[in-house]
C-alpha cells in the first residue's frame, strides 16, 4: 500500500450521552478512491465532519498528510487542501453558476491584497471548462437556485474540483440524483481521481456505484468500524450484510 | 461607584433589601420572558414588541386607577362651510378601579390585542426569514409606544395600591406589601399557564407544534389557531405581567425596550423550553439590575440592562466555540 | 442591459445637480445634504445588510462615534476639552479660519480611524452571533454607547457640545457642508460600486448565501465580514464628523446614537429601495426622504407612528423593495438570465 493521505487514528466522538464514533481507525491511501458504507445512523456523516473539522473530537487523532489536524478548524482544513461535499448539497443560490465556481477558487493561495482584485482570464476560463466537465455549461448564466437538484450536485462538485483539493470527501454524491445519470457521475468521479489527481473518501449507500469506484472499503456499524478490505471481501462479509439486514 | 460597594459591606440589611427587591421585580420579567420563549420555541418569531405589551398592560391598570373624565360624543367639526357644533352624549366622571383588578383586565385586553396583531402582522411573516419578523415586530413597537406617548404624554407614571408598607429587621428592611401580593400572583400566573400546557387539549396542540409545525399540521392540528392563540397568550401575560409593573415600579411609553430586552437576556441565557431556567435567569436578572443600579447610580438602568445583554451574548459565543459552533 | 452610454449620461445628470442645487435652492440646502447623508446611511448598512446577509440594527454606533471623536479633536487640539464641555457651550472659542479647517480635517481622519478601530473590536464580540442575535447584539452595542457617552462628564455628558462656530459668512458654512456630504456619498457609492466588482463583493454574496458552505470551501469569512464592517465604520464616522459640525450641537440621544431614527432609517430605507443590490439604496433613500420632508410636517404629531406603521408595510408587503420589484419584472434589464420554461420542457421531454 502506498503511504497514506488521511490517518485517523482511535477517534471517539459523542453528542450528549449518544455515542456517534467509537474508537475509529482508519487511512485513506494518497490518490485513490477509498469508499466509506454503513447503515443509517451508524456515524459516517459524524466521521466526516470530525475529519474536516465541523465539531472537536472527543478523543483520537486526526492527521492530514502527517499533519494533526484535529484542533483545526473548518477553512484551516479546507485551506490545507481536504474538502467536502454536503450531503443536503450546499450551494450560494443567489448567485450564477459561474459567480459560484469564481468564488471556489483555491482560498490557500490567497493573499490580503488579492482580496480586493478582479478574477484574471485563467480562473474563468478554468471556471467555464469545469462547468462542461460536469455538463453544466449551457447553464452557466442561471442563478444556481434555479437548477434542479441533480444539477445543484453537479455544480457543488465542480466547485470543489474548482477549488484543487488533495483529498475529496463525498457525503452520498449520488443520492437524489436521476439514474440514468449515475453512470455519467460514477464516470466523472474516476476521471477526477485519474485526471486531477485528487483522492477520493466517498459515502454512498448505493453499493453498484461503491463497488465501481472503490479500491478499498471501510464499514461503520453503531459507531464503531465493522469490517475492512477490498470491495469483493466487504460484499460477502457476514457481519456487514448482518449490519445491512438490522441483526445484532 | 466604590462609596457604594463599601456601603454594602457596612450595612448588611441593605444587601437583604436589594435582594428582596430583586426577586420582586425579577419574578415579573420572568413572566414576560416566559411568554417571549413561548412565542419563540412555537412560532420561531423574536418578538421585539414584547417590552411594549408589557408598558400596555401596565397602561391599563394604571388607568383604571385614576379618576378621569370620560367623554363620549362628536366633536366640533368646521370643514368646507360645514359647521356641526360639538354633540356630548355622555360625560361623567370615571370611578377609581383598584389597579389589582388591572391584572386580569389587561390580560384579557392584551389577549385580544395579541390577536389582532397576529392576524394582522405576524400572520403573514411567520414563514419569512427571521429579520422580517424582528423588524416588523420592532416597527409595532414603535407604532405602540408613539400612540401611549400620544394618549397619555411621557411622564412616569406608577398604579397607586394604597397597601400598607412592612417593615422587618428592626425597620431596616421594608417591603411594600403590593410588592408580596405581586409575587404571589406571578407565581400564580405562571403555575396557571403551565398547567394549562400541560392539561389543556390547547396545550398540547401548542407543544406538539413547537416540536415539529410541519408534522403537527400533518396530523390535522390547526397549526394557524395554534400560532394566533401562542401569540395572543404571550400578549395576555405581558399584559398581566405590566400591570403588576404599574403598581410596583413605574411605566413611560418609551420603557418598552428595556423590557424587551430584558426578556431577550433571560431567553438567551436560559434557553427556550427550559421554564425552570427562564425563572432562575428572570429573578437573578432583577437581582443584578438591583444591585447595579445601586452600585452605579440609577440613571445607569438602561446601561446596566444592555450590559447585560452584551455580556451574555459574549458567554454564549465563548460556550458555542468550544463545539466549533456559532449563536443562532 | 442598460448601455454604458446610458449610464455616464445618468452619473453625469446626478453630479450636475448635486452641485447646482444649494445655488438654486439656498433655503433647502441642509435638506438636501440630508438627502446625501441618507444615501451613505443606506449604502454602508446595504454592505452588511444586503451583500452580506448581517442585519444590523447597530450601525449608528459608528456615526455616534465618530461624531464624538471628530468633535473632541476639533476642540482639544486649541483648547482643554473638559473645561469647554463643563460651559456647555456657554464660553465663546473664536478659532481662525486656519484653526477651524485644520481641525475639522483632523476631527473627520480620526473620526474615520477610531471607527475602523471600534469596528475591528467590536466585530470580534458580534461576528459570532446570527441572524437575529446579531441584530439585537448590536442594538444593544448601540443603545450601550449612548448611555455610556451620557454619563461621561468629559465630552459632555447628557448635556452635549457645542461645537466651535464658523469664523466665517453662514452660507459659506451651509455650503461647506453641504459640498462633504455630497463629496462623501459620491466616494462612497463609488467605492462600494468597485468593491462590489471585485472578489471581495463575490465573498460577501458567499457569505450570505450559505456561510457555513463558504467556510467549508476555505474562504477567510472572520476576514472578509471585519473588512465590510470596517468599510462601513469609515464611512460612517465620516459621516457623523460632518454631521456633528453640520447641526452645531451634539448630544447621545438624539443626535449622536438614534437608534430609533437615523438607526432604524438605514434599515429601512435599503429594504424599501432593494437589499443587495447597488442602486437600491440610492433609490430607497432619496424616496424615503423625499416622503418623509413633505409628509413629516403635515402629520401634526403622528408622524412616528406613521414611521412605525411604514415599517410594518414594507417588511410586510414589500420585502424586495423598488429595484428588486423591477428586477422581477424585467430581469433581462439587469443581465439575469432566466431559463426559458418551454424549452426546459422541451428538453425534459427529449
Amino acid at each position: 500500500m502506498n503511504n497514506s493521505v488521511i490517518e485517523v487514528t482511535d477517534v471517539s466522538k459523542s453528542f450528549g450521552g449518544v455515542v456517534a464514533n467509537r474508537n475509529i481507525s482508519l487511512t485513506v491511501p494518497d490518490g485513490e478512491i477509498t469508499g466509506l458504507i454503513g447503515p443509517n445512523g451508524s456515524g459516517k456523516t459524524t466521521l466526516f465532519n470530525s475529519i474536516v473539522g465541523y465539531h472537536p473530537i472527543d478523543q483520537g487523532s486526526i492527521k492530514f498528510e502527517g499533519q494533526e489536524i484535529s484542533d483545526l478548524n473548518v477553512q484551516q482544513i479546507a485551506r490545507l487542501g481536504l474538502l467536502r461535499t454536503f450531503q443536503q448539497t450546499r450551494i450560494y443560490g443567489k448567485m450564477d453558476c459561474v459567480k459560484n465556481m469564481l468564488i471556489s477558487v483555491p482560498h490557500r493561495k490567497a493573499k490580503w491584497s488579492d482580496m480586493f482584485t478582479d478574477y484574471s482570464a485563467e480562473d474563468l476560463e478554468k471556471a467555464e471548462h469545469l462547468l462542461d466537465f460536469v455538463g453544466l455549461y449551457s447553464k452557466r448564466k442561471l442563478l444556481s437556485g434555479d437548477l434542479s437538484f441533480g444539477q445543484q450536485k453537479l455544480l457543488e462538485f465542480a466547485m470543489a474540483l474548482m477549488n484543487e483539493p488533495k483529498v475529496l470527501l463525498l457525503d452520498e454524491p449520488t443520492a437524489g440524483i436521476n439514474p440514468t445519470l449515475i453512470n455519467g457521475l460514477i464516470d466523472r468521479l474516476l476521471r477526477a481521481n485519474a485526471d486531477f489527481g485528487i483522492t477520493l473518501l466517498v459515502i454512498e449507500h448505493n453499493m453498484r456505484v461503491i463497488m465501481n469506484l472503490a479500491r478499498h472499503m471501510y464499514c461503520l456499524a453503531h459507531g464503531e468500524l465493522l469490517a475492512s478490505g477490498a470491495p469483493e471481501e466487504i460484499q460477502n462479509d457476514q457481519r456487514v450484510i448482518d449490519a445491512y439486514l438490522g441483526a445484532h | 461607584m466604590f462609596d457604594n460597594i463599601s456601603l454594602l459591606g457596612l450595612a448588611p440589611f441593605l444587601n437583604v433589601q436589594l435582594l428582596l427587591d430583586g426577586l420582586f421585580i425579577g419574578a415579573i420579567f420572568a413572566l414576560a420572558a416566559y411568554g417571549l420563549a413561548l412565542v419563540w420555541g412555537v412560532m420561531n418569531v423574536k418578538n421585539l414588541a414584547q417590552g411594549e405589551f408589557v408598558i400596555m398592560g401596565g397602561y391599563v391598570s394604571w388607568w383604571l386607577s385614576i379618576p378621569t373624565m370620560i367623554w363620549i360624543g362628536i366633536p366640533e367639526i368646521d370643514f368646507l362651510f360645514v359647521y356641526i357644533p360639538e354633540i356630548t352624549f355622555l360625560e361623567f366622571m370615571k370611578p377609581r378601579i383598584h389597579p389589582l383588578y388591572g391584572v386580569p383586565i389587561a390580560f384579557v385586553l392584551l389577549f385580544g390585542f395579541g390577536w389582532a396583531v397576529y392576524r394582522t402582522i405576524i400572520s403573514r411573516v411567520i414563514d419569512k426569514d427571521l429579520f422580517t419578523s424582528l423588524l416588523a415586530t420592532f416597527g409595532l413597537a414603535i407604532v405602540i409606544q408613539q400612540v401611549l406617548n400620544l394618549m397619555f404624554g411621557p411622564e412616569t407614571q406608577t398604579a397607586d395600591a394604597r397597601f400598607p408598607v412592612l417593615t422587618f429587621m428592626d425597620n431596616n428592611v421594608t417591603v411594600a406589601q403590593v410588592k408580596m401580593i405581586s409575587f404571589l400572583l406571578a407565581g400564580l400566573l405562571a403555575a396557571v399557564v403551565v398547567t394549562f400546557m400541560k392539561m389543556s387539549r390547547m396545550g398540547q396542540a401548542i407543544r406538539a407544534t413547537a416540536q415539529d409545525a410541519r408534522a403537527a399540521r400533518v396530523m390535522g392540528i390547526n397549526t394557524d389557531k395554534v400560532f394566533a392563540f401562542t401569540y395572543s397568550l404571550n400578549a395576555a401575560i405581558c399584559g398581566a405581567a405590566g400591570a403588576l409593573i404599574s403598581m410596583i415600579w413605574v411605566i413611560q411609553p418609551f420603557y418598552g425596550i428595556g423590557h424587551s430586552i430584558r426578556a431577550f437576556v433571560i431567553v438567551t441565557a436560559a434557553g427556550f423550553g427550559n421554564l425552570p431556567g427562564v425563572i432562575m435567569a428572570g429573578l437573578g436578572m432583577g437581582v443584578i439590575e438591583n444591585f447595579g443600579g445601586f452600585i452605579l447610580g440609577a440613571e445607569f438602568q438602561q446601561a446596566i440592562v444592555v450590559g447585560v445583554l452584551i455580556a451574555v451574548l459574549i458567554w454564549r459565543q465563548i460556550q458555542m466555540a468550544r463545539h466549533r459552533q456559532v449563536v443562532q | 442591459m442598460i448601455s454604458g452610454r446610458i449610464k455616464a449620461l445618468l452619473y453625469l445628470v446626478i453630479l450636475a445637480a448635486g452641485i447646482w442645487a444649494p445655488f438654486e435652492y439656498p433655503a433647502y440646502t441642509f435638506q438636501i445634504a440630508l438627502l446625501w447623508l441618507m444615501i451613505v446611511f443606506a449604502l454602508t448598512w446595504d454592505i452588511l445588510g444586503g451583500q452580506m446577509g448581517y442585519n444590523s440594527l447597530g450601525n449608528i454606533f459608528f456615526f455616534g462615534a465618530g461624531m464624538y471623536v471628530c468633535s473632541v479633536a476639533q476642540i482639544g487640539l486649541y483648547y482643554d476639552v473638559a473645561e469647554y464641555t463643563a460651559h456647555f457651550g456657554a464660553v465663546k472659542v473664536d478659532f481662525t479660519m486656519g484653526q477651524y479647517f485644520t481641525g475639522l480635517f483632523v476631527g473627520l481622519g480620526l473620526a474615520a480611524l477610531v471607527s475602523v478601530v471600534a469596528a475591528v473590536i467590536f466585530g470580534w464580540i458580534v461576528f459570532g452571533l446570527r441572524g437575529p442575535y446579531f441584530a439585537i447584539g448590536t442594538l444593544g452595542v448601540a443603545i450601550a454607547a449612548g448611555e455610556l457617552i451620557g454619563a461621561w462628564d468629559y465630552v459632555g455628558g447628557g448635556g452635549g457640545i457645542t461645537l466651535p462656530s464658523f469664523p466665517g459668512d453662514p452660507e459659506d458654512r451651509s455650503n461647506l457642508f453641504y459640498f462633504l456630504n455630497f463629496a462623501l456619498a459620491i466616494v462612497t457609492f463609488l467605492f462600494v460600486r468597485w468593491l462590489y466588482s471585485t472578489r471581495f463583493g463575490l465573498a460577501l454574496n458567499a457569505i450570505r448565501d450559505d456561510e457555513q458552505k463558504a467556510e467549508g470551501m476555505g474562504i477567510h469569512t472572520k476576514r472578509y465580514k471585519t473588512i465590510a464592517w470596517s468599510i462601513a465604520a469609515f464611512f460612517l464616522g465620516i459621516s457623523g464628523g460632518i454631521f456633528g459640525n453640520m447641526t452645531g450641537f451634539i448630544e447621545p440621544l438624539e443626535v449622536a446614537f438614534p437608534t430609533v431614527t437615523f438607526g432604524i432609517f438605514m434599515v429601512l430605507m435599503v429594504l424599501l429601495g432593494g437589499k443587495g443590490t447597488l442602486w437600491g439604496p440610492v433609490i430607497g433613500a432619496v424616496v424615503f426622504h423625499v416622503i418623509k420632508e413633505l409628509t413629516w410636517t403635515y402629520l401634526l404629531g403622528w408622524q412616528w407612528v406613521a414611521l412605525g406603521a411604514l415599517i410594518i408595510i414594507i417588511v410586510v408587503y414589500f420585502q424586495q423593495g423598488i429595484v428588486g420589484w423591477m428586477m422581477e419584472q424585467w430581469p433581462s434589464m439587469f443581465g439575469i438570465v432566466v431559463e426559458d420554461k418551454s424549452e426546459q420542457a422541451k428538453e425534459e421531454a427529449a
